[in-house]
């Protein structure tokens, strides 16, 4: 009875966590999670991740529930959740399995004023000083672990900023060193660089213009002034959202972008900034990180080009985004292929309503619902601990161990081509390269089935040189004995005519 | 008697054939010496339509045999999806239409060249795509992706020697001279694009009008019962 009663339970989770009910409205994949084949089809594949637990407000025994949160922020144990509706930060506490409430952060001591209005975006650096994207009271907002006022980052009084905008910080990261980097609303020049003691000191990694030749012979020569000055001018876009991986690298998402742009990668939707602002992102797969590559769906509402509100960066490098179009996630690998893409739209567990920020800690991701209020938390499956033991592993250089782990990952899931180069890559190492090559040619992976090919190529024609020689030889020297022989003849016949006529 | 007429038709046949062998080998003449070569292979009758009917089915078949067995490191076609008769129709229909628009519009601007004439002449300029491409066939399971650019190279002239070969051609055929024919060859594709402007217009109206009795005919057996 008691085996019985865990089976039905296990039916209902699994019913819950995967959500076929879900799916099969979606009309677009008929699994949970799925990824792309090199044609850019939908392969179905097992679950990456599974729902481990919802945070509702009642979870955390909230007086007021949450209203409109807009960001995550993990450090350490702790998840700080931006409560922007109420004016408050919630700082909330990982017990285990358990998720508790530590405090309510809704006034700070010594400043003026000492209350939030629509904070936006938190962050908390290793001491534990808390900052705040303090939005309309146009200040980021430093403070210790206290609760302590620290110091302030106002708009900037510098003439590269223009004062007649208010300041509206929205979004910010803080690096190692506590220089802060802002992204604030109307500022299209990059992100508002502070130093650690609140000095201004420029912008970094501004969007660059998008602009097509025939929008500028348009706009040039067959506008009217007055039309151009009712025309939006040529500015670049801002930035979706940021995060600073462990490197001290911005991760930045854009969603303003046409789709003719997402096409030839040029929209850039994911954004890797180095310390000048140059985008610095690895694509080395067939398609850009653009997160869905096919947009078929039934309602009109959901068509169109993945919006990617907010990107964490997990410590292996690899980055997980999370798309507002159709509620999906989706995992790249530091080499911008993509290791799984999951979620949809909907009601249940695993599926958003309007997903606006994601975080990690460790493996397991947590992400945040505007409109339900609710923080899902996904931890990895067996296949998606697999996918980052084999990641891991390669990149450790146990090269033999990670084409394992890739074994039992091809296991459950024949469809994953990283698993098919996994495997490639380390029978190269073996010097099998005709099974290698197999291998790299499952994947489509041209570059490594090239070299792999040239490796057999090698080996080939060293261990049948005698043949090949051979055969050379006798291609040059076979046709060379044949016109001796008929020049011989020649001659016979003609010295016997000669002695017959003698 | 009988014996004799056999005789005749044996020499008939085997003259046939050599003319056509003659033609064929005709080919490697013209894609070396384009100017001379669509000259004569017109005016001297040096040229068979056998042997552009051989270059045309040869050139499909090395259409097609391209895209299905070379090494996937250079040609990578989606095998699941196409169909090869439509990958062969995709090339032959445009063809034939752009010789239609061709003849259509250069004998109205004292063009010289008679239809079969401008077939003639485009079948024998792919001949360079045959002789190139069927060998890369072979070429790209040999080399590695490293060495892509010979490929490519050669694939690249495979197609750029084609098309200087249809510019001299049809310049040979109507006799025009260099920036008549590139008029021309602009003209001809808006001309191919108005054929099938008028096939299309020609098959709706011809749904209309089966339409229209297959109406009547309904009508007339719903009154009858």
């Amino acid at each position: 009875m008691k085996r019985m009663l865990v089976f039905v339970m296990a039916c209902c989770l699994c019913i819950m966590v995967t959500g076929p009910a879900v799916a099969a409205e979606d009309g677009f994949s008929s699994t949970y999670t799925y990824n792309y084949d090199y044609w850019g089809d939908i392969r179905e594949s097992p679950d990456a991740y599974r729902v481990e637990d919802v945070i509702y407000s009642t979870t955390l025994n909230l007086e007021t529930p949450m209203r409109k949160p807009q960001s995550l922020y993990v450090r350490d144990q702790d998840i700080y959740i931006a409560d922007t509706g109420n004016n408050r930060i919630l700082q909330v506490r990982k017990n285990g399995t358990d998720y508790t409430l530590v405090r309510e952060i809704r006034t700070v001591q010594g400043a003026t004023p000492e209350s939030f209005d629509t904070p936006s975006d938190v962050c908390a650096d290793a001491e534990g000083n808390i900052y705040v994207c303090d939005t309309n009271h146009n200040r980021v907002i430093m403070m210790d672990r206290d609760l302590h006022f620290v110091r302030e980052y106002v708009k900037p009084e510098d003439s590269t900023f223009d004062q007649n905008l208010s300041f509206l910080p929205n979004k910010l990261v803080v690096d190692v060193s506590g220089r802060v980097f802002v992204l604030a609303t109307n500022v299209n020049k990059g992100l508002v660089k502070y130093e650690a003691d609140g000095t201004f000191t420029g912008f970094i990694g501004a969007n660059p213009v998008t602009l097509s030749m025939w929008d500028y012979i348009w706009k040039s020569f067959f506008t009217t002034k007055e039309q151009r000055a009712q025309q939006a001018s040529f500015v670049p876009t801002e930035y979706e959202n940021i995060y600073m991986d462990d490197e001290g690298f911005i991760y930045a998402t854009n969603t303003v972008f046409s789709e003719y742009d997402l096409l030839y990668d040029a929209a850039k939707p994911i954004r890797r900034l180095n310390g000048i602002g140059n985008d610095i992102l690895i694509k080395n797969d067939r398609y850009p990180p653009i997160g869905d590559i096919q947009w078929v769906n039934d309602s009109a509402v959901e068509y169109g080009p993945s919006k990617l509100k907010d990107i964490t960066v997990l410590d292996n490098d690899i980055y997980v985004a999370v798309d507002r179009t159709r509620g999906r996630i989706f995992g790249y690998d530091p080499q911008g292929i993509m290791l799984w893409a999951f979620g949809t739209k909907g009601n249940n567990a695993g599926a958003f309503l309007s997903a606006v920020s994601i975080e990690h800690m460790g493996h397991d991701l947590f992400c945040l619902d505007e409109n339900e209020a609710t923080v899902t938390v996904f931890t990895p499956t067996d296949y998606g601990n697999l996918i980052y033991k084999a990641s891991d592993e390669y990149l450790k250089g146990d090269y033999d161990g990670s084409a394992d782990t890739w074994r039992n990952v091809l296991k459950l899931n024949a469809n994953y081509n990283l698993a098919f180069i996994g495997i490639g890559r380390a029978l190269m190492r073996q010097e099998s390269y005709k099974e290698a090559m197999d291998y790299f040619k499952m994947a489509h992976d041209r570059q490594n089935y090239g070299r792999a090919y040239r490796y057999y190529r090698k080996e080939l024609v060293e261990s049948n040189i005698g043949w090949i020689v051979a055969i050379v030889v006798a291609v040059l020297i076979i046709p060379l004995v044949i016109r001796r022989k008929k020049q011989m003849e020649e001659e016979v016949q003609e010295y016997e005519r000669r002695q017959i006529a003698r | 008697m009988n014996a004799v007429r056999s005789q005749d038709n044996g020499n008939a046949r085997r003259a046939a054939w050599g003319r056509y062998k003659a033609s064929l080998r005709y080919g490697t003449y013209v894609i070396f010496h384009p100017f001379d070569g669509f000259w004569d292979l017109i005016h001297e009758k040096r040229g068979s339509m056998a042997a552009a009917h051989t270059f045309l089915i040869l050139f499909l078949l090395t259409y097609v045999l391209r895209l299905m067995l070379t090494n996937f490191q250079f040609v990578t076609a989606p095998l699941q999806y196409i169909n090869i008769y439509e990958q062969a129709a995709s090339f032959l229909f445009p063809f034939l239409i752009l010789c239609l628009a061709n003849w259509a519009l250069s004998t109205l601007f004292d063009g010289k060249g008679h239809l079969r004439d401008i077939y003639m002449a485009m079948c024998y300029a792919l001949l360079p795509y045959i002789l190139i491409q069927l060998p890369l066939i072979l070429l790209s399971h040999v080399i590695s992706f490293d060495e892509a650019s010979y490929y490519s190279v050669l694939a690249s002239v495979s197609i750029i020697w084609c098309v200087l070969l249809v510019f001299v051609g049809l310049m040979e055929v109507h006799d025009y001279s260099p920036g008549k024919t590139l008029i021309f060859l602009v003209a001809t594709v808006f001309g191919a694009l108005v054929i099938l402007f008028l096939i299309l217009v020609f098959f709706s109206l011809l749904s209309d009008a089966l339409g229209y009795f297959v109406s009547l005919y309904r009508e007339i057996v719903f009154r009858l019962n």
